[in-house]
Order: C-alpha cells, then structure tokens, then sequence
C-alpha cells in the first residue's frame, strides 16, 4: 500500500478531487490547466510559460524516465530542461510512478518536486477533471496536501507574470558568432536559445522591458512566456520602434501575441487555450501542415490585423491564429512553438527561416 | 482532392488467416472498402476467405472467393477491368501478388493505376538492399546486414559480422523463416529453409536487449505527415514484434527519445515516398540514443489495426483515401467529426497488446518464442495504469490465467532459463521469479525486460502479498481492495488471495468480493476513446472501464433500447474471423430492427471491434465480472451470447443466476446441451443414438469400458471448443500418456471416454430455430472420413454425397433436439453416418464456425434470421429451398506448420488450422481446386511422392495414383506403398525412409533437389516410430514448402480434381454470378 499522503484539489467551482501527494508538502493554488502531451513533463514543468498554473497531465502516467541531471550545463544553461527551475505552482496526473527507469535519470519526479518545493498530486481523474475545465473554462484550483492549512485561491492572470518570468540583466549566449539576435526574455525557454545557436547566432538575451533598439542587431527575436500579454506593453512599444528599424523580426507564442498587438490587432483569452503536442496548424493559402507543439491561453484576433499584416498559420481544429507576417517587411511569428521541447520538431525551420533573413 | 476519374477499384484481400496474417486484414480491408464506398467508388474484392466481414456484400459491389494469386487477379482485371487497385490492405500476400502484377507489366497492359504508395517504393521497402541503400542516402541507420541467395555466402557474411546473426528472408510474411544463429550449424540449416521460401536471405548482427520501438506513420501526396501512435514491446530486440507484449504509447522513452524517432520516420517515410500509411520499427539502445532501423512495412499491418484500435485513428480508411488523392486536410477525425484528421491523437490511457499462442495443440512444437511468429491471435487492454492493463491482457488470452498473479502454480525446471530464454508464458515465470526473492535487478539482468516494466509487476506482486496475508473477505481494507482493483485484479484473483485452498469454486467467492466492493461504492467508471484525450467533445461510443477515474464519460438512458452482443475475443485456433462475422452481422441486424447494438470485444484484429459498427463498443474483458459490470450500467433489453463462438456461451449460467436477461435460447437448455450427462440422457430419451461413451474417474473404469467398445476410443474433457484436450488413443500405452495431460486440463470435470467410429461419413447440421421449431438449416458433407476434426476437415455445401436417406434421418433428429431443447436461435449438431446409422456427436446453441460458410454459399443469412428471433421478431422459412443450388461450395483449411517449427503437420481430433478459405464451382472438383489453391498448393509439375498408409487407405488411393500416372506425373514411393503400386501395374521410383540411411534414392534428398513437388503421406497408425519416419518426410515438406496431403480421401479427391481440371478451367465468377 502507498504511504504518500492524502491530497486533494479543489477547483473554483467547488469540484473536489482527492488524490495522493507526491511533491512538496504544503499547499498551492494556480490557475488550472491543462496539457494532453504524452512525454515531457521535465521539459513543461521548466516552461516558464506555465508560471503560476497547475499542470493537469492528460496522460495518466507520470515519472516513468524519472528527471536528467539539473547540473549539468551545455551552452550557459541547462543540458536538459527547458530553464532552471519548475515553473507551474503543481503537476497533477492520474498515476505517479515511484519507480523510474531511464539512463539520463538521476532522479525520480517525486525528489525534484520536493526539492524544488513544488506540489504534486496523483491519484486524480485527470480526465473527468479535464472535462470539467473544458466546458467551463480554465479555472482557479487550490491543492491541499493532508495536515497542510487551507489557503485562498490565486489568479495568476492579475499578475505581470512576464516580468516574473523574465531575465533581469543581459545575458549573451554564442559570443563571436556573426548575427547579433537580440531575444527578448518574456520568459524563455532554453531551446529557443540552442535553436538559435545552433543556426550561428550571437544572442543577446535581454530583460522583457528592455530598451533593445539601443543594440545594434541583425535580428529581433521575441520568445515565449506566461500569463496575459497585456501586461506586456513595454516590450510592445519597443517592438513598435523596431518596426522603424526595419530588421527581421520573429515571435513565439507570447512573441506572437506581442508583434500583433505592435501590428494593432487584439488579443483575447481562450476558454482552456491549447497545451499539447498535437496541434495541428497549416500555412495559410497552402497545403502545408504541421503538427506542432503548444502552450497558451490567449490567441490574436487576426480580424483586427491591420492591412499591412496577414495571418500566416491558422489552427486546423478551431481555426484560431497561429501566426501572423507582414506583408512586405521582414516580420513574422508563430503561436506555436516551433522549438518544441517537449513535442514534435516538424516546425523547427521557422528558425531557418529567421536566420536566413539575416544574410 | 484532384479530379482523378477512378470509378472502380480492385481490392486484394489477404486469404485465409494464418499466423503472420490473421484477422486484421479483414479490418484494414473492410474500412479501405468503406473509404470507396463514401466516394461512390465501385468496388471489386478477390478474397478467398468467405468468413471474414469484407466478403459481404454490404461492404463490397463484386466478391471473387478466388486465390490472390497474379493468374487469377489478371483474370479479374481482364473481366473487370478496374480504373485502379489497392495493394496496401491485404497483407503480405496482397503486396507480393501486386508487386509480381507490376513487374509482370500486367497492371500497365490493362492501365490499372496503382492507389497510395507506388509500387516502386513498395519495392524498395521490401528489397533488402535497395531499403538499406535508401536510408543511408538520408543517413538513417539501418542493422547492418548482408543479401544472400545461397548458403556459401551465408556463411562468409556471418563470419564477417560475427555470430550471434539473424537470419530474415525477404518478402516473408510475420518474420517466416527468419531467426537467429549462434552457430554455422544452425546457420546452415535455417537459410536452406528459409531460401526455398524467398530468392534471398539477410545476414545480419543481432542486437539482443536493445528496446523494440514503432511508429505508425501516415504521409499524403501534398507531403504532409503524421505519425499516429508510437508502440513499445515489453519484451526486447529478438522477439518479433507479433510475439512480444507491446504497449502504447511508448512509456519508458523520454521527448528527446520520442521525437528523434518521431523525427526520423518523418523522415523516412518522405524519402521513400510511401502515400497513405506505413510502419517504421526501430532497435533502440536503452543506454544511449543509438537506435537502427529495423524495418519498414509499406502497407497496412498488424500494428496498424492495432494503432487503430489504440488511438482511435482509423489508419485503413485514411489510407484509402489518401490514396485516391485526398489531403490529410480533406479528411475529419472521424471520432469527433469537427476536428481535422491532420493530427496526431493524444491518448489518456494506456493499451496493452498480448499475444495469444496455440502451441499446447501442436506436437514436437518449441515453447521458446523468438523472431519468427508463431501466435494464432491477439488481444488489446486498455486501462489507466500498466498494472490494470497487463491484468486485464492476461485474462484476455484466454488461456486459464487470471491476470498476472494468483493463478496456478507453474511448474518450471530452472528459472533463471525460463527467464533467459523467453517463452510464451515468460512472463508468468517473473512472477514466480518474485516469489522466488529475485529483485528486479536480477530478473532485468536475465530478461532484458526495461525495469520500469518489472517495477510495475513488482507492484501487483506486493499488493497481492498484502491480501494473502488476510483469511476472509470482508477482512479486506477499503483502500487495499481499491488498490487491487486500481491494479487489475479481478474479484476472482482478490478472492483467491485471500481464501487460498478455501476458495471452494470461485464463482461463490468472486461474487462476495463484488457485493464487498458495492458496500464500499468501489466500482469502474467507463471512459471513452476520443483521439484527443478530452480537449473536444466528442460524440464517442468507443469505451474502455478503469477503476482509475471516478465518473463516467457518458449518461446512461437506462431505457431498456439497448441488445448487448458478447464477442468471441482473442482469435485461436477453433475460433476466430467466422465469429466476428456473426458478431457483426448480429450487430447490424440489432441496429436494423430498431435497437441500439452494444458490442463488448477486446481483440484488436476485429471488425466487430471496429466503433462504427455498433452503437456503443465496449472494448473490454469477456469476463462473468466485466460483463456484469456492463449489464449493470447498460440495463439492456436483452444480451445475446450465441454468435461469440464458445466464450459467451460459457457464460450463460452464471448469467442468468444473476437475473440477465439472455435472448434466444436459455441459459437452462444451453446447459443442457453443453453438460455431457443431460445431453446423452435427453438424447437416450428421444431415441437417438450416439457413440457410446462414458464419464469415467479412475484407470480401471476406462479399461473396463474399452473392454466393452474396443480401440479405439475418443478421450476429452467437457465443455470443450476446437477439441481442446482430446485425443484419439488406439492403445493401452497411448490412452495413458494422454490421460496424464487432460487430467491437468480439467480439473472440474471428469474424463470422458467414447467410442470411436472409423471410416464413417461427419455432418455439419447448420440451423436457426424458433421455440423449437427448424426455421432454416443447412447440411454440409465433411470429404475426410471422421477423427478429423470439423475445424481442420474439407467441407462441402450442399452435400455432394450423401444418401436422401440419410438426410431425411438427419432433419428429423434435428427437429426432435431443436423441440426439446427450445431452441430459439442459431446452433449446430454434428452427425457421424454410416450406413444410414446417424449418430449425433456434439450439439452447440450457438452459432458454429461453418455459419459464414453456409450463409454465403446460399445466399441466405443464417445469423441475420437468427438474430431476429432472438429478438422475438415472428420469422417466416425462407422460400428458396437451400439444397438446390447449381454449384458447389467447399471450405478448406489453411495450415501454419511452416511456422510451427517443429509441429508434425499430421491432422487429428485436435484442431490445427489456423483459417479458412470457401471456394464456389460448378462441379466438387473445381471448387475444391479452387479452394486448394487459395490455401497455398500449387498444381504438381514434376512429381508426386505417396507413402499411403494402411492397406485400406493405399486400396483407396490406387485409383488416385492411377490418375497420376496416366497423366503423366512421375511417381516416387516408399517401400510399402512402391510394392503396392508394383504389383497393380504402375510404375513408380522407390525411394527410402530417413531411418534408412544407407540406402538410395532418399526421399528427404529428392525433395530438397525439388524433384518432389507434392507429397501425399498418410500416416499408417500414431505409433511412434511409424511416426518418427513419417514426420521427418512431412516436417522436410513443410519446411522446403513443398504441398504436403495427409489424408487419403481430401488426397484422393484433390488429385481427382488436378487431373480432370486445368487451372484454365476454373470460371472466374463473381459470387453474385452463381
């Protein structure tokens, strides 16, 4: 018989879920959401896109490859994790494996959890949960591990969660490589910045609300991050400015939602967002698919793109952008993540596309 | 989708089942036929195997029963003449004869267009060297192997990479003549046999203990590509893939893991240019990210029904059409209808496949499983934890086990061996090595199984522990029975962990263990399978049942609508595709009468597990619990358990004993039929004679009673299917060796012990009855004597030869055993008759093997009649009177002794076959011609070698042998069978038994020079060293694929057939043009 502790998570709505805790033994809350990838957990608990959410884990199993080393370095970060911590307030999955059984690992789930003092619970009808978040909306969730106290609920989307997540200095990555990118930190992840060196890129890495038209760049690179982007504004007026400069610039995901609202359009909150591996996006006016790795709750209103920009992917489930570029000018983004991490890597020649404009 | 002007298409379908190439053919090809049909597409089908689903005119325009041989496709093509032809849904045998159309030119002569994958690149997947020549140009790894066409280089090839090597024949099916060497003695011998199978041989370094990984990968002609489900073996590199245990999705891969390969099929399948769906298997070391392209299937294949059934996605049906032209854009996901088929499905559950062998019913058969096939059937669990779904698996197989643990001891000689070299119940042998004190470190070290694996077991081991440290039920803690239940246990196995000796019969205890779990409000939710792990709603009726969730998926109506049809489960010799033909055909005539049709099945290979086919599928267990647990939910109108072959059937008391309400005939006359005692008495009753028998408990009542009938004598154990455990003994010495093992076989019942009635004639009584009353029947003429069993026997419909008299008796004792036992629904008696003397042998209430044969030859749907009055629907006599048809039927069987390595190929009681064909001719000789040749014999061209038995049997193939003479053939026998032939004028070469060493010609030297190309041998008695020689001339016959007959009268009526007819003589007709 188990001897994790009793747990349970109790969403806005007032549904209850009881479980077992296999993290850090307090208690957390987040907004609830959920993601139906079935490999990654290491690399979507680093996500610093999922700061302040609690993970919902679709498939059932979790821990089976336990967790790589969180030392070891390649390029200025981390080898194996997409940052260098755990980023959503809790992981929630139907059945947490104690036992793990994989070369890299050199720890188990449970350990870096409760290292890293983050709550996880298991034992949860994950997808009765996912159901509910489904027809009702993302929603709030609190969970209580057993002899831990009771706490409030805690919206995340009130909070400017990009300049949390977000670098506070500089940082450079590929020195003396020949194409000076500067990434805007709106809560990267690593694989951007090793997609980007693996092309030959000089990335200069800086804060969300940094001033970067002051750099002398060949490309502008806005990264992903967590929560609404209308907290974002500064960095929306400093990519305004850089629209005057005239240098390729590309988006992911928040970079998306950013670029458009420098371009005018509107953003809104989707109901549950998309968080998986398996979204499937085609360029529009082709026959060219992808299926491509997500993680966001808003998405860009290309309705309110002005004339100058036209949507360049498009979500074949909902028909929900992903993806706007300009027309004529050397400006693009995806919602998607094409440096995948955990998913597929079918979109990672959005890079080559970037650093071709460079030349 | 681009105009393309394709009004016809040609399907080639894969034949009869056999290991390697079973059921999910029908599958691939029933939903590739659905896929046309939606586009108005007309459709030609040539498929021999007249059980399977898609050889039914609601699936197909035009069905040809004829061999998917290149001759008789040309001849369709030439009658046909279709606008294109799908090679990708049949199989192997469907790709091989496409492939030979191609290079023949004849698909270009007749301007037939290639759908899907172009037959180039289909060549260059299936050739070696040019699949390998592929790859490394994208730099893809592939095992580094040589292409040889004879034993010398084999030789040089395996010094050169170093032993162990595998040894893989080109264009084989399932692995066939594939298998690793240690040595060059083992080397030799395999690829002598395996080079008369395929023109050439691979040598290749064996990669023992890497994992087994593959991705089921879909591509359309706009280069989009998806890869729809990865799958895992839990077993390592050196067990095909058909033989090991697999799971999806990949569970011990992490995201570099899985998108590399993920990346690398992507790759692949773009490089050769596959369009529609394909399967890429990899080696994968489980110590680096080193990984090898095993190989590439270019067509529809087992993993591809079984990705199907895991996912959701329905591969053959977008395959086809993708083949016609479409985009992956075009099509919707078929679960939830609004979102794009461009994508890949995300599971929130886990499925396991297992296998399921039959390698108990051969003789000389090796238990040890490796790199060629050798399992008859499969089942697919699904469940939210690994430890529920290789509990429910196990219990699936049907092969006594309740799960992982708690089921009867084995009895295993040496462990760490039994672990080392992996067989088919490997995996019983780690539970034992747990109780045992290995750890699973050891256990890993000697299996190679991922340890992640062996954790889980380890789980189930510890939890079983727990119980077995308590005495009572109702001792059993909340948490601890959730647990168990969480993990798979059945009430079965939690019962008999905790009462251990004190279980009594099971069933008493199993049933307090469900009324505990009620108190406690411990009961499975049921889930559906959505393709997206609940992201979109979807309007889904395909349903799993966990205990690992905590509400259901779906709202019940609870009004009482609904007909639960009971599957047949895992395919297995004595039941497979004919039952889920009548499981479908129940369904669809559910649903046509108003009712909402509800399937429970767990075999993946199925059509009647395909979701469209019903209104709601339960893919889960055929258990008593399992299908309470879905009653429950469902409070149907009624539940028919008469068209899943023998499982439903046995449920039907213990059913009934809990108020179910069972259609058609009840659970009380079932018994009747099925308890040997009540059956005998009843008939005794009616006056009706059977074979004289007995049910006996000790040695000295079998002997008295064989004093009284004499040998030889029949021996078996109740409730049998397919005659498990039972066997012919023709002495003291066999009767006793058999004994030994069928007392291990049923320890609930007693042994019965029969007469055994030589030379006399077995009918097949096919029939639908009403309140008793004889609504519809079919009599069939098996053409071996009986003591072949009626799976593995030549049928033909209408009887060709039997007495009116004795028609007459048999309708009339029908009638009698309809009325006494009630009978509403479908069921089947088997006759013997001699001279006019009917005996009856066994009696199902349920719908037989021969039902799709009988219903198709007529034209008449047994089960749809049947189903109606189960429904209680009044049913008139169909007007055509069945016997009068202008043409023959046969059903002949095909055997998968080439893969039995080993196997004596010699039929007995117990069933062998693996499949069917049913062939239609105008005359017994061409339709069994017909059928002979769709099973995998060829018309000898050179010559016949008879060793014929008895002196009987060789007075009865005189005239055979006389026919092969005058045309012409040249003849070779053994010693007896050459004096006999001598001394009534025809000439023959006598040739010498293997035990004759010394002497020349050796028969087993002319057939590897292939002077032989068809054997004819009759074993004279079972004795063993009659058998000894015998076996090695037939075992030599299989193993150089050379036809081989072992039964004077299909032998003599075959030989009749090929030398009246020519192959020319066969009349290409469409089943509707009889």
């Amino acid at each position: 018989m188990t001897t994790l502790k009793k747990a349970s998570l109790i969403l806005e709505d007032g549904t209850k879920f009881e479980g077992f805790s296999f993290g850090a033994t307090k208690s957390c809350s987040g907004e609830v959401v959920f993601n139906t990838g079935m490999t990654g957990y290491p690399e979507s608990l680093t996500d610093p896109s999922y700061l302040g959410q609690i993970l919902v884990s679709t498939f059932p199993l979790i821990g089976n490859y336990g967790v790589p080393s969180r030392q070891e370095e390649f390029d200025g970060m981390s080898a194996y994790l997409e940052s260098e911590k755990i980023h959503p307030q809790a992981i929630v999955c139907q059945d947490y494996s104690t036992e793990y059984s994989h070369w890299q690992s050199v720890s188990s789930l449970s350990d870096w959890l409760i290292e890293e003092n983050v709550v996880g619970i298991c034992g949860i009808d994950t997808r009765a949960l996912t159901k509910i978040l489904r027809d009702k909306g993302s929603m709030l969730g609190k969970i209580i591990v057993d002899g831990c106290s009771n706490i409030d609920f805690y919206d995340p989307n009130k909070e400017n969660l990009v300049g949390k997540a977000s670098c506070k200095e500089v940082i450079e990555y590929g020195i003396g490589n020949a194409k000076n990118v500067v990434l805007v930190d709106c809560g990267v992840k690593n694989n951007i910045i090793r997609c980007l060196l693996r092309r030959g890129a000089h990335v200069i890495r800086v804060p969300w609300d940094y001033d970067f038209t002051t750099i002398d760049y060949d490309g502008l690179f806005i990264s992903n991050g967590p929560g609404n982007p209308d907290f974002a504004e500064a960095t929306v007026a400093n990519i305004k400015k850089a629209f005057g400069i005239g240098k390729p610039i590309c988006g992911i995901c928040m970079g998306n939602q950013l670029l458009s609202k420098a371009a005018g359009a509107k953003v809104y909150k989707l109901k549950y967002g998309h968080r998986g591996q398996n979204q499937p996006v085609r360029e529009v006016g082709t026959n060219h698919c992808f299926v491509s790795s997500q993680n966001h709750g808003f998405a860009v209103d290309t309705t309110s793109l002005s004339a100058d920009w036209e949507p360049y992917f498009v979500n074949m489930n909902d028909g929900t952008n992903e993806g706007i570029k300009h027309k004529t000018k050397p400006f693009f983004s995806t919602q998607f993540h094409p440096e995948a991490c955990g998913g597929p890597t079918d979109t990672e020649f959005v890079f080559d596309i970037f650093m071709d404009l460079l030349k | 989708m681009e105009q393309n002007n394709i009004k016809k298409v040609l399907i080639l379908g894969s034949g009869a089942l056999k290991i390697g190439e079973a059921g999910e053919f029908d599958y691939s090809g029933s939903q590739a036929l659905k896929a046309l049909k939606e586009e108005k597409i007309t459709t030609v089908l040539i498929n021999p195997n007249i059980a399977t689903v898609q050889t039914s005119d609601e699936f197909a325009d035009k069905i040809y029963f004829l061999p998917v041989t290149p001759y008789f496709v040309e001849k369709v093509i030439e009658k046909e003449r279709p606008d294109g032809i799908l090679l990708s849904f049949g199989g192997q045998t469907a790709l091989n004869c496409g492939v030979q159309l191609f290079q023949n030119k004849v698909l270009e002569k007749y301007n037939v267009k290639v759908l899907g994958t172009p037959v180039e690149a289909i060549m260059n997947t299936e050739d070696r060297e040019l699949f390998i020549q592929q790859l490394d140009e994208i730099d893809v790894k592939t095992i580094k192997s040589e292409a040889v066409d004879n034993i010398d280089d084999a030789i040089r090839a395996a010094r050169e990479v170093g032993y162990p090597v595998i040894v893989r024949a080109a264009y084989a099916l399932g692995g066939l003549g594939s298998g690793f060497c240690d040595n060059e003695e083992e080397l030799t011998s395999l690829v002598e046999k395996a080079l008369s199978f395929s023109p050439q041989v691979l040598v290749e370094k064996s990669l023992k203990g890497w994992k087994e990984i593959e991705y089921e990968v879909v591509r359309d002609r706009y280069d989009n590509c998806i890869t729809v489900c990865n799958m895992e073996n839990f077993d390592p590199l050196g067990i095909h893939t058909g033989e090991s245990i697999v799971v999806a999705p990949s569970q011990t891969l992490n995201n570099a893991d899985y998108h590399k390969l993920r990346a690398l099929a992507i790759k692949i399948i773009r490089h050769i240019g596959i369009v529609g769906e394909c399967n890429v298997q990899y080696a994968y070391d489980p110590s680096s990210m080193d990984y090898r392209v095993i190989e590439v299937n270019a067509r529809l294949s087992r993993s591809s029904a079984l990705a199907s059934k895991a996912t959701g996605y329905p591969l053959a049906f977008v395959a086809a059409k993708l083949g016609l032209g479409y985009g992956l854009f075009d099509l919707k996901n078929s679960v939830t209808k609004v979102t794009s088929a461009f994508f890949e499905p995300a599971l929130d559950y886990i499925v396991c496949k297992i296998p399921r062998w039959d390698l108990g019913k051969f003789h000389g058969v090796k238990r040890e499983i490796g790199s060629s096939m050798k399992s008859v059937g499969e089942v697919m669990a699904i469940g939210r934890t690994f430890e529920e779904v290789i509990q429910k698996g196990l219990r699936m197989i049907g092969q006594g086990k309740h799960g992982f643990i708690e089921n009867s001891p084995m009895r295993i000689a040496n462990i760490e061996n039994a672990l080392k070299e992996p067989t088919d119940s490997r995996i019983f042998v780690i539970e034992s090595a747990f109780r045992k004190g290995y750890d699973v470190d050891k256990i890993h070290e000697l299996t190679k199984i991922d340890k992640w694996f062996l954790y889980k077991l380890r789980n189930l081991y510890q939890t079983a522990t727990e119980l077995e440290s308590l005495n009572h039920i109702k001792d059993i803690p909340q948490d601890l029975l959730k647990l168990a239940k969480q993990q798979g246990f059945s009430d079965f196995q939690i019962a008999k962990a905790v009462l251990k000796q004190n279980l009594g019969n099971g069933h008493e205890a199993n049933l307090k263990v469900r009324a505990l779990r009620n108190e406690y409000g411990i009961k499975p939710v049921v889930k559906q399978i959505d393709t997206l792990a609940a992201e979109y709603p979807a309007q889904t009726n395909y349903l799993y049942m966990t205990y690992n969730g905590t509400t259901h998926d779906i709202a019940y109506e609870n009004d009482g609508k609904s007909v639960v049809v009971v599957g047949s489960g895992a395919y297995r010799i004595g039941s497979s595709v004919e039952f889920d033909w009548c499981s479908v055909n129940a369904l669809l005539t559910v649903k046509r009468e108003g009712w909402r049709s509800v399937m429970i099945n767990y075999n993946p290979e199925t059509v009647s597990t395909d979701y469209d086919m019903c209104d709601r599928l339960y893919f889960d267990e055929l258990t008593f619990e399992r299908v309470m647990d879905i009653i429950d939910l469902e409070t149907p109108h009624g539940t028919i358990l008469s068209t899943g072959g023998q499982i439903p059937n046995n449920l039907a008391m213990k059913l009934d004993a809990q108020k179910v309400k069972i259609l058609g005939t009840q659970a009380i006359d079932i018994d009747h039929a099925e308890d040997r005692h009540k059956f005998s008495a009843m008939l005794d009753e009616l006056g009706i004679d059977q074979p004289a028998w007995r049910e006996l408990t000790s040695m000295d009542d079998i002997h008295s009673f064989i004093e009284d009938v004499g040998y030889p004598v029949l021996v078996r154990p109740s409730y049998v299917l397919s005659g498990a455990a039972m066997n012919v003994c023709s002495n003291d010495e066999e009767l006793e060796r058999f004994l030994q093992l069928a007392a291990n076989v049923s320890k609930e019942h007693p042994v019965v012990v029969s007469a055994f009635i030589q030379n006399a004639k077995e009918i097949e009584w096919d029939s639908v009855a009403q309140d008793g009353e004889i609504k519809l029947y079919a009599i069939s003429e098996h053409i071996e004597f009986a003591g072949v069993h009626s799976g593995d026997a030549t049928i033909q419909f209408p009887p060709q030869k039997l007495y009116v008299e004795t028609i007459r008796r048999i309708k009339k004792i029908s009638s009698k055993i309809a009325k006494a036992l009630h009978i509403s629904g479908p069921f089947n008696i088997q006759y013997l008759a001699k001279n006019n003397e009917i005996k009856v042998i066994e009696c199902n209430l349920r719908a037989s093997r021969s039902f799709p044969f009988v219903s198709k030859v007529s034209k008449i749907n047994f089960i749809d009649l049947a189903t109606k009055v189960m429904l209680g629907i009044p049913v008139e006599k169909p007007n055509s009177n069945v016997f009068d048809l202008d043409y023959v039927g046969i059903k002949a069987s095909q055997f998968s002794f080439s893969r039995l390595q080993g196997a004596d190929p010699v039929l007995g009681v117990d069933m062998s076959s693996t499949g069917e064909v049913g062939c239609l001719g105008e005359s017994t000789s061409e339709a069994l011609m017909t059928s002979m040749l769709s099973v995998g014999h060829r018309i000898p061209k050179k010559g016949v070698l008879l060793s014929t038995g008895s002196a009987k049997q060789k007075a009865d193939l005189l005239e055979s042998a006389h026919r092969l003479h005058k045309k012409g053939y040249q003849l070779y026998a053994t010693a007896g069978t050459h004096r006999y032939l001598n001394d009534n004028g025809i000439p023959a070469i006598l040739v010498h038994w293997p035990s004759e060493a010394d002497k020349e010609p050796q028969a087993l030297d002319l057939l590897h020079r292939k002077q032989i190309d068809f054997v004819v041998n009759i074993p004279k008695n079972l004795t063993s060293n009659e058998l000894t020689n015998g076996y090695k001339i037939r075992r030599a016959a299989v193993d150089l694929n050379v036809p081989l007959i072992t039964n004077a009268r299909l032998a003599s009526a075959y030989i009749r057939a090929f030398c009246d007819l020519t192959v020319d003589d066969i009349e290409i007709k469409s089943w509707d043009e009889y």
